[in-house]
């Protein structure tokens, strides 16, 4: 019974780590690059959350709408003014630009007088309630991740294969420059697929807040949805939520079965062993460089 | 205007190019030498930090602007090398001696980093870089017979069979030494077969490849020899501080020494010194602006991430080759009076390459 409720509270903790590193491979499927910033968009997200329940007034669902706007314009902005103009460059600087973003991001919040260096819990209607069945007890806020991660992936996969959007990001992500001579806006899809990304980091960060908290540095949790992203295969958006839910699952059970320690640095040992055994993770495609 | 009329391979190959080159750097060589006696002691102080981070930056170019492989880990070779320096002058080993065996220990962690170089590329090397980095800070926290774990270990100042060197100049000159070797080994190393094979593996993997590098060995080294760069650093870094903890060598020292290249310059060994010079003088500025500021953003607490970031920012878009490239469009500017052209070092437009679909 404590497997099963180790692996449960694993998986939501997996569905974060899966979210983000869902906006990891958003961006990079598209544009083909590797976003650093990705766990500050989910803390602004969170803090825009905050500010909307707390500092507003707002009522819960409205401030949700608000948040998921709010990112939305951010990450489209973002794309616009600093990633657009070096598109092209080496993958490094570009890594690089993103750490800036990251920093950047992380500075502003903490900058905030009164606010940015405090801890604060996000106030939500579902907070503390449990659900006994038999002997497993649940936390509404681990049912919520787990049920809020099922739908957006849904969603996503409907966006994907179903929608004119979704199959023009598919063919761009694919061959940007074919897609452009199909007559497809790329760099306006660049632009919307950070808007998406920064949408999906602040669910992740909405749907975390109630189990952390919400503070400045909480974007480090950004770092563990790499190792995610790598071992589900960076390319592919069912490989990072599972990855996520894999790197989810081992964490909890070697905090609770291995000694102290190895709870913060599973993630990465699996990634490394993933990386040695196979490079190209579960669902990666195997793509070799040709000359 | 200058022009040198190459006419054999062994000008080519000179460090000093011209006179100028001899001039100048000898003038920086009189200089560093009288610093102790020009300086105060806090400059000092502060001109052996640069130093310090100039030994790593040298590591990490050597990794990433010379050979293209990048390290978001950074900082766990500095960390190998600290603690290795720290435990072994403890024991009572002689400094120098402390030293090579903290860049050796360092080397061979670098090298089992550099296996899954050997595998996988780009992006996916910087995770794995990164959890390794990840892992060894765990270690050093956990291993607390040998590290002292969160509470620190203490490192003392160094000493050769009972003569102890406690004073700022001694060390500053034990760091010059260390630097002027290190730079010279660097220099020296780029102009052989094995740094021509690292610019190679840069430029490209697969012609480096046809042409009959071994990327295999080659990456393996480029590893070792960076991170035992990254050692030497670390070794002098314990008895800079004199005080090592894990948190010291987490991913913030790591990305503070990607910044480091990045800002000096990636490519050059002169950015890894002016890389390290703008990291350690940057928060000085930022304290001495605080004041003209508004309380409100002068006296915030995440200024000095903001600044970071605004900054590195602003050189990736605006300035892709760092201080050095500024400093080489300065001279160009110089050499050239009155004929500049506006666009000599305009980047070229490309589109966008794809590492899966090329």
């Amino acid at each position: 019974m404590q497997f099963v409720q180790l692996v449960i509270s694993g998986v939501a903790l997996g569905c974060i780590y899966g979210l983000i590193a869902l906006g990891f491979v958003l961006i990079y499927k598209a544009t083909e690059t590797v976003n650093f910033a990705q766990g500050e968009l989910m803390m602004l997200g969170a803090f825009c959350g905050l500010a909307g329940s707390t500092l507003l007034g707002f009522p819960f669902w409205v401030s949700v709408l608000g948040t998921l706007a709010a990112m939305a314009v951010i990450g489209v902005l973002t794309e616009r003014l600093v990633i657009r103009p070096i598109l092209g460059q080496p993958a490094f600087s570009i890594v690089m630009l993103t750490i800036g973003i990251g920093y950047v991001a992380r500075g502003a919040i903490t900058m905030i007088p009164g606010i940015g260096t405090e801890t604060h819990t996000l106030p939500v209607p579902y907070k503390d309630e449990v659900l006994k069945l038999g002997e497993l007890v649940l936390s509404a806020e681990q049912l919520v991740v787990i049920g809020v991660t099922a739908v957006l992936c849904a969603l996503l996969y409907a966006l994907f294969r179903f929608s004119k959007l979704g199959i023009a990001m598919q063919a761009t992500s694919q061959n940007q420059l074919a897609a452009y001579y199909m007559g497809i806006p790329v760099k306006r899809l660049n632009g919307l697929v950070w808007g998406l990304a920064a949408v999906v980091a602040a669910i992740a960060g909405l749907l975390l807040a109630p189990i952390t908290f919400v503070y400045a540095n909480m974007g480090f949790i950004g770092l563990k949805a790499f190792p995610a992203a790598v071992v589900g295969g960076f390319g592919s958006l069912p490989g990072a939520i599972v990855g996520g839910l894999v790197i989810g699952v081992v964490e909890s059970l070697s905090g609770f079965y291995l000694p102290e320690g190895f709870k913060d640095t599973a993630a990465y040992i699996v990634v490394l062993v993933m990386l040695m055994v196979k490079p190209n993770g579960l669902f990666g495609e195997k793509l070799r460089k040709k000359v | 205007m200058r022009f040198i009329f190459k006419t054999s391979y062994e000008q080519d190959i000179r460090l000093a190019k011209h006179g100028g080159h001899l001039f100048w750097y000898g003038l920086l060589a009189v200089g560093l030498v009288l610093a102790p006696w020009l300086l105060p002691e806090y400059w000092l102080a502060q001109l052996t930090f640069v130093l310090i981070y100039a030994i790593a930056g040298l590591g990490l170019m050597l990794l990433a602007g010379f050979t293209g492989q990048f390290s978001l880990g950074h900082a766990a070779f500095l960390g190998v090398g600290a603690y290795t320096q720290a435990i072994l002058t403890n024991a009572g080993w002689p400094f120098p001696l402390a030293m090579v065996c903290a860049a050796l220990l360092a080397a061979a962690v670098g090298v089992v980093v550099g296996l899954p170089a050997l595998r996988v590329k780009g992006i996916y090397l910087g995770i794995a870089t990164l959890a390794f980095g990840f892992i060894v800070e765990e270690v050093l926290a956990r291993w607390e017979s040998l590290t002292g774990g969160n509470a620190g270990l203490m490192a003392g100042p160094p000493a050769l069979f009972g003569w102890t060197i406690d004073s700022s100049a001694g060390f500053y000159a034990i760091c010059l030494v260390t630097v002027v070797l290190a730079t010279l080994g660097t220099l020296n190393l780029l102009r052989t077969p094995t740094g021509r094979a690292f610019i190679a593996i840069r430029d490209s993997e697969i012609s480096a490849q046809s042409m009959g590098i071994h990327l295999a060995r080659y990456k393996t080294l480029a590893f070792a020899l960076s991170a035992a760069l990254a050692g030497l650093a670390g070794a002098l870094y314990a008895h800079k501080l004199q005080f090592l903890s894990p948190d010291q060598f987490n991913i913030l020292q790591s990305i503070d020494l990607l910044l480091l290249v990045v800002i000096g310059g990636l490519g050059s060994v002169h950015g890894a010194f002016l890389g390290a010079i703008f990291l350690i003088a940057m928060p000085q500025l930022i304290s001495l602006g605080k004041d003209y500021l508004p309380e409100a953003i002068g006296q915030a607490p995440g200024l000095q991430a903001v600044v970071y970031g605004a900054v590195l920012i602003a050189f990736v878009l605006f300035e892709p080759m760092g201080l050095y490239g500024r400093w080489l469009k300065v001279r160009t500017w110089l050499q050239l009076f009155p004929f500049y052209r506006q666009g000599m070092f305009k980047r070229q437009k490309s589109f966008q390459k794809s590492d899966r679909l090329k």
